[in-house]
């Protein structure tokens, strides 16, 4: 039998039930098309609940913390500390007599723990020899999707303050 | 048998398979265009979130397009 039906004179929404079984074959893939119509509506309404959600989302508001004092570590030198949570490690180096820089020390692939590579002056991760700029956090190599957050750090006396996190994209 | 078949609505369901099988190349295209903006919305990237969403707005016009396209060539191919 032929999975088409035969011409027929009546009404198209009178078909939609036809009880030949080419006609339900040719209706089935109508109401299909529709389904993936709306499939795709849904994810069109998904992307825009993501457009409202990050015009909406207020900005993290950062404490600002005393992590270190000037000269406490040498040039070359590392200091971990934690920032904005005690969840959060982060890492500090002295890149020259007066120049400190700060960053998370979440590798941006699967979260190990970068550590800084003197030799190379650059962080590395041990995990998948993901490697990270100094100057600004950048992925250099491997596999991180994603630059190192950057932790902002403000000179208050002889203090060093960490004010923010700078999040940024990969370009 | 398919030689018994009028070639008009033989064609018409060739058309609409096609059309059917793009329309699911373009929902695969927005199912991973959706899921990288969230991974990247989530990971606190927003530049494309908006270019995104706008891309996804396309590819929903052009499955509404598609749709309607299936819709005139049924009732072309089963007009007598």
């Amino acid at each position: 039998m032929s999975p088409l039906r035969s011409p027929s004179k009546e009404r198209l929404w009178k078909e939609e039930f036809s009880v030949f079984t080419s006609d339900e074959r040719y209706v089935s893939r109508r109401q299909f098309t529709k389904f993936l119509t709306l499939a795709s509506l849904g994810m069109f309404a998904g992307n825009l609940w993501i457009v409202l959600k990050s015009y909406l989302a207020k900005k993290r508001a950062y404490p600002a913390a005393e992590i270190a004092s000037l000269g406490e570590i040498p040039v070359h030198g590392v200091k971990l500390f934690s920032y904005p949570t005690q969840q959060d490690n982060c890492i500090m180096v002295r890149t020259a007599e007066d120049e400190y820089v700060a960053y998370s020390q979440k590798c941006t692939h699967l979260s190990c723990a970068v550590y800084y590579s003197a030799k190379n002056d650059r962080f590395e991760c041990p995990c998948h020899q993901g490697f990270f700029s100094i100057k600004d956090g950048s992925v250099l190599q491997g596999p991180p999707p994603r630059p190192l957050p950057q932790i902002v750090l403000e000179r208050d006396g002889g203090k060093l303050i960490a004010t923010a996190v700078k999040v940024s994209g990969n370009g | 048998m398919a030689s018994n078949t009028p070639i008009k609505q033989r064609r018409g369901l060739v058309a609409i398979d096609g059309a059917m099988a793009l329309i699911v190349i373009l929902l695969v295209v927005q199912i991973w265009l959706l899921s990288a903006t969230l991974e990247a919305f989530l990971a606190g990237h927003r530049g494309p979130v908006v270019p995104a969403a706008i891309f996804s707005g396309l590819l929903f016009a052009a499955c509404v397009t598609l749709n309607l396209f299936v819709d005139r060539v049924d009732r072309e191919s089963r007009r007598p």
